[in-house]
């Protein structure tokens, strides 16, 4: 860095106030929450002494507790499915040329920019259509719930996945596939001993992105879910149009905790990328 | 024989070079290619390019007495009824707060990029990290955190006492959705802009300089310019997600800040109004469209 264009005098002091004051900004309402989660005050925003009923209160409600296994089991098995179809879309569109390849391009970019209640209204039509069709068809009555729920997830994250497992692909140096190649490996044994290793990072950098997309979403999930079938995001956002209560105080901050160790997790991954390159 | 002198002693295969084998290898990588995709491709149509087909259907159908929705005899009230004042209303209302949220982030983005670009390689990935945290956060639980905030009795209210400004009153106000928008987004408009800042060689900016540019001078006439990618990336990720924002007005906002989103849902959860619901779906989703294009055809020109 040149000292020159170093900014000097009311500029740099700007521009360090203006640092801390973002980073303040980000932290501060995160760290009030977590101090108030522990308030025994009855109201939300009041300090009133330490206290771990409110978390205690969250383990004892039943509705809370099966809410958070069904986000666990929607999150994995949503994400499961979507990083193999996304990183086979991924690889079709990095290393192939194939008919429509431009419109299965556009197509997969589509959930990423389209706002998530527009996807929410698409989904509530489809599935009232399709379970509609299903019954005429197969004669079994489906109804919204888990499989709507992982349905939909499965919809915005495969785009998700591929676009993380692509950049991967697009900087990768071709030159050791075309040797395998060169040397006789099949298509098979090539992608598995020479561009699947190197790959790996991407599809787990794709797949935090989607389990995370899937533990965060709200919008989309409201409108799928059926009877016994809500994710634990979708019952907080219920709680609180209810109104606050120190209950979810202590739900936000587990749901805190756990994104926080997605973001732990994907930094470790970033770290073996980082190390593999020296 | 060795792996190497059987490779070497192969014959070169003939049929390389004609046309015929050429034409067959390609369509043979082809299909491959299309067989790769062809999962991910047919749920997609399933799944997403179908239900969009339904979306649309479905705004050009009538509303029952029932509140259910009759498919035939297709028209265009669910469009007419978007030139209704108060539609109208929620529409204006609702881009110009997600430009003023695109604005603000813009403006304490920028100068918070530069300055990161500015850090030491060991300081400047410790000081990314800690903006990569907030963008991987839960988005509900960081909005819900400004509700505890800004709540009756909440740190806000105690402060602004404290400072002697009396008792001041943000929560379920336009004020506060932009908030909560700002605090949401933000990390969008960070990112893609330290990308762009970060590429851009300094020595240029020394040489202005050195050619007596003033500061100003050497931001609007270098830096800026070669940061547009940036800028545009950035717009594009905060202005799409804010025009059609339902979580933040439905936690932050009143009555009276009511945007596009809660709009959306409510004619499905509460109104039932199915037509005009998907007929605002669609308007949404085409505005984001065209947003995007133009946006993207401007910002080529710039560069």
């Amino acid at each position: 860095m040149s000292s020159a264009v170093t900014p000097r005098g009311w500029t740099k002091f700007g521009l360090h106030l203006n640092g801390w004051l973002v980073y303040l900004f980000f932290y501060a309402p995160i760290v009030l929450l977590v101090i108030f989660s522990f308030s025994a005050s009855r109201n939300v925003g009041t300090w009133g002494g330490w206290t771990f009923e409110w978390y205690g209160e969250f383990a004892g409600t039943q509705n809370a507790r099966n809410a958070l296994e069904a986000s666990l089991k929607i999150a994995i098995i949503s994400t499961v499915i979507s990083v193999v179809l996304g990183t086979m879309a991924a690889l079709a569109l990095e290393r192939f040329t194939f008919r429509g390849k431009q419109v299965f391009d556009g197509l997969l970019y589509l959930p990423i920019i389209i706002p998530d209640v527009t996807m929410a209204v698409m989904m509530l039509l489809f599935f009232a259509e399709f379970f509609d069709v299903i019954n005429a068809v197969f004669g079994i009555q489906m109804r919204k719930g888990f499989n709507s729920i992982v349905l939909s997830h499965i919809a915005f994250n495969i785009s998700f996945v591929s676009v993380v497992v692509r950049a991967r692909l697009a900087g990768m140096d071709t030159k050791l596939e075309e040797a395998a190649l060169d040397l006789y490996a099949t298509r098979w044994k090539a992608f598995r001993y020479v561009t699947f290793p190197q790959i790996v990072p991407g599809i787990a950098g794709g797949a935090l992105l989607a389990i995370t997309l899937s533990l965060d979403d709200v919008v989309i999930t409201q409108f799928v879910a059926g009877p016994g079938w809500t994710t634990l995001p979708v019952y907080v956002f219920g709680l609180i149009r209810k109104g606050v209560t120190p209950l979810i105080n202590a739900i936000s901050v587990v749901m805190l905790v756990g994104s926080m160790s997605l973001v732990a997790l994907s930094l470790v991954a970033e770290r073996v990328r980082g190390g593999e390159h020296g | 024989m060795t792996v190497v002198e059987a490779l070497l002693s192969q014959e070169p295969d003939e049929r390389e070079a004609t046309p015929e084998f050429e034409a067959a290898a390609a369509r043979q990588e082809s299909r491959r290619g299309f067989l790769m995709a062809l999962p991910a491709y047919a749920y997609l149509v399933l799944f997403f390019a179908v239900p969009l087909i339904i979306v649309i259907v479905y705004s050009f159908a009538t509303r029952n007495r029932f509140g259910g929705t009759d498919l035939s005899g297709w028209n265009l009230d669910s469009y007419a009824k978007l030139g209704e004042p108060i539609v109208r209303d929620i529409l204006f209302r609702s881009v110009w707060l997600a430009l003023l949220t695109t604005i603000i982030c813009l403006v304490i983005a920028y100068p918070f990029a530069y300055f990161l670009s500015t850090r030491s390689p060991a300081i400047r990935n410790v000081m990314l990290v800690f903006v990569m945290i907030p963008f991987w956060t839960n988005f509900l639980v960081r909005n819900y955190a400004w509700r505890v905030i800004l709540g009756n009795d909440g740190p806000f209210t105690r402060t602004t006492e404290a400072l002697g400004l009396g008792e001041q009153e943000l929560l379920f106000s336009q004020t506060a959705v932009v908030l909560g928008l700002v605090y949401g987004y933000l990390p969008f408009m960070i990112l893609p802009l330290y990308a762009a800042v970060e590429r851009i060689d300094h020595g240029l900016l020394e040489a202005s300089r050195d050619l007596y540019a003033s500061g100003y001078q050497s931001f609007r006439r270098v830096l800026l310019p070669l940061s547009m990618p940036g800028v545009i990336a950035g717009s594009i990720l905060v202005f799409v997600p804010s025009l059609g924002a339902y979580v933040t007005p439905e936690i932050l906002g009143g009555a009276k800040t009511t945007l596009l989103g809660s709009y959306i849902v409510t004619q499905f959860l509460t109104a039932r109004n199915w037509p005009f619901g998907a007929s605002l779906s669609f308007v949404l989703m085409a505005i984001m469209l065209v947003t995007t294009i133009i946006y993207f055809r401007k910002g080529g020109r710039t560069l």
